[in-house]
């Protein structure tokens, strides 16, 4: 039985693979809140004394590959993976998946990305497509970022499959297999059990630059910046936590209002008022890290003329939105949902 | 985030994609909607593009002093650190801060010289003849 493929545009690359896939092996209801709810896509980590691309080392979202891996497990999917230090190998089990018709998950680097204007060419080694055929030598790809599919030469394939440096993809293809029914109480389970892996990440783990606590964390730092590394770099560092939580991938305000969609999606599954309660309290916070990023935006777009006034500004926007993610996680994790 | 605010800016992105954004629509409820792009993301994209061409400059010049090795300018004007370098030449990072010394580089192999070339996109008398 031949299956048609069907492109799904998302926010985030890793979200839009797992849907896109999860629909085309008949779960036919899953959306892309959905599944970064129930992989517990969303959470915050600000790595000190580390720099990426010479600027903080912040995260909005938990580490490649959770999320699929997470909502797959929770809904009973099983993924097969496959890692291979040989391209040729590589080469030869991405062409014979393709020869059955199996559409498959590829973690790529976007450096040499065909398709991706050369502004956004960075060594970043976590995007993920989708191979859903190949025609003469073109493999056809879906990437769940863009509003329309494309394609990748044998070529270029191997170069982005075997970028390197961190997170280096090693010709990573991921696919679910044997996908049975996925029953509506399941997917209950897999909404609540994410709600709870969420609130604990982001309120109980230890040390103080992850969850809640990161985000006070790096209201501090904020606040050190322009003394330390004076008033250019500390404008960079700014403009690298915005690109961060605003770039194509995040759904805008850090994923917030993606989490803020999942907790509204939610209630029609697990109904409780409380949800749509808490995700009015995602929106609120994903608006407040969009204002953070316009003062943020103010400072480095004046490149050195900026003052530290403008500095406690945006250091005094996170400190509430810790607070605001602090008590919505909070009264989360106290929701008794059946 | 409402529908109506969301911005629809100039992007580099336009030769590519609209990218999808989660807003509300007039019932309070979520949707999607596309975005052309935002101001502040462009500043903050232009800003870092410029520290890399500032730093490229800097590198530059060093050859340029004879300080450093060409295999110092290209590096930074490629984006890539000691990780990335040797994850692509497969040189230990050690050996590679080597190469970065002027004496040392002179008597590079045409091998290795071959493959610093093939990683950087240049010829091999384009890596050994940049001056700065």
């Amino acid at each position: 039985m031949e299956k048609e493929f069907k492109h799904i545009q998302a926010a985030h690359c890793e979200n839009g693979v797992a849907t896109s896939l999860m629909r085309y092996h008949g779960v036919d209801f899953m959306t892309e809140p959905l599944v970064f709810g129930m992989g517990s896509g969303i959470f915050y980590l600000h790595l000190p004394v580390v720099t990426v691309n010479n600027g903080p080392a912040v995260a909005y979202r938990t580490m490649p590959g959770w999320i699929f891996s997470q909502a797959c497990k929770s809904l009973g999917i099983k993924v097969t993976r496959a890692k291979f230090s040989n391209q040729k190998a590589a080469k030869e089990f991405l062409d014979q998946k393709v020869k059955e018709g199996v559409p498959v998950g590829c973690q790529v680097g976007v450096y040499n990305l065909p398709y991706f204007p050369p502004e956004y060419r960075f060594h970043f080694n976590a995007h993920n497509l989708i191979v859903y055929g190949k025609e003469n030598d073109h493999y056809l790809i879906s990437d769940p970022v863009m509003e329309s599919v494309t394609t990748i030469s044998e070529a270029d394939m191997i170069k982005v499959r075997f970028s390197k440096g961190a997170l280096a993809p090693k010709g990573h293809v991921y696919f679910p297999e044997n996908v049975q029914n996925v029953t509506d109480q399941m997917v209950k389970q897999a909404i609540i059990k994410g709600i709870k892996r969420t609130s604990v990440m982001m309120l109980r783990l230890p040390g103080s630059i992850v969850g809640t606590d990161g985000i006070n964390y790096t209201s501090r730092q904020i606040l050190k910046w322009r003394d330390k590394l004076g008033p250019r770099k500390a404008g960079l560092y700014l403009g690298q936590i915005v690109r961060m939580q605003e770039e194509i991938g995040t759904g805008g305000g850090g994923f917030r209002f993606l989490y803020a969609a999942f907790l509204e999606q939610a209630n029609a599954f697990v109904p409780n008022d409380n949800l749509l309660q808490i995700s009015e309290e995602f929106t609120k916070s994903g608006d407040l890290w969009r204002e953070s990023a316009v003062q943020m935006g103010r400072i480095y777009k004046g490149r050195i003329n900026n003052r530290q006034e403008d500095f406690i500004v945006c250091a005094d926007i996170l400190e509430q939105i810790a607070e605001i993610e602090k008590q919505a996680f909070k009264k989360l994790s106290k929701l008794k949902l059946k | 985030m409402k529908k109506e605010e969301l911005p629809q800016d100039d992007c580099a992105l336009a030769s590519m994609t609209r990218e999808l954004m989660y807003v509300k629509d007039k019932d309070g409820k979520y949707t999607t909607e596309l975005s052309k792009g935002w101001e502040v993301k462009v500043a903050a994209l232009d800003n870092a593009w410029d520290d890399i061409k500032e730093r490229a400059e800097e590198a530059r010049a060093e050859v340029a002093r004879g300080e450093k090795s060409p295999i110092h300018y290209f590096m930074e004007l490629k984006m890539m650190n000691f990780t990335l370098l040797s994850g692509y030449t497969g040189f230990w990072k050690f050996t590679i801060k080597r190469h970065l010394k002027t004496s040392v580089f002179k008597s590079l192999s045409e091998k290795k010289l071959n493959i610093y070339a093939s990683v950087f996109e240049i010829t091999v008398d384009e890596l050994k003849n940049f001056k700065g």
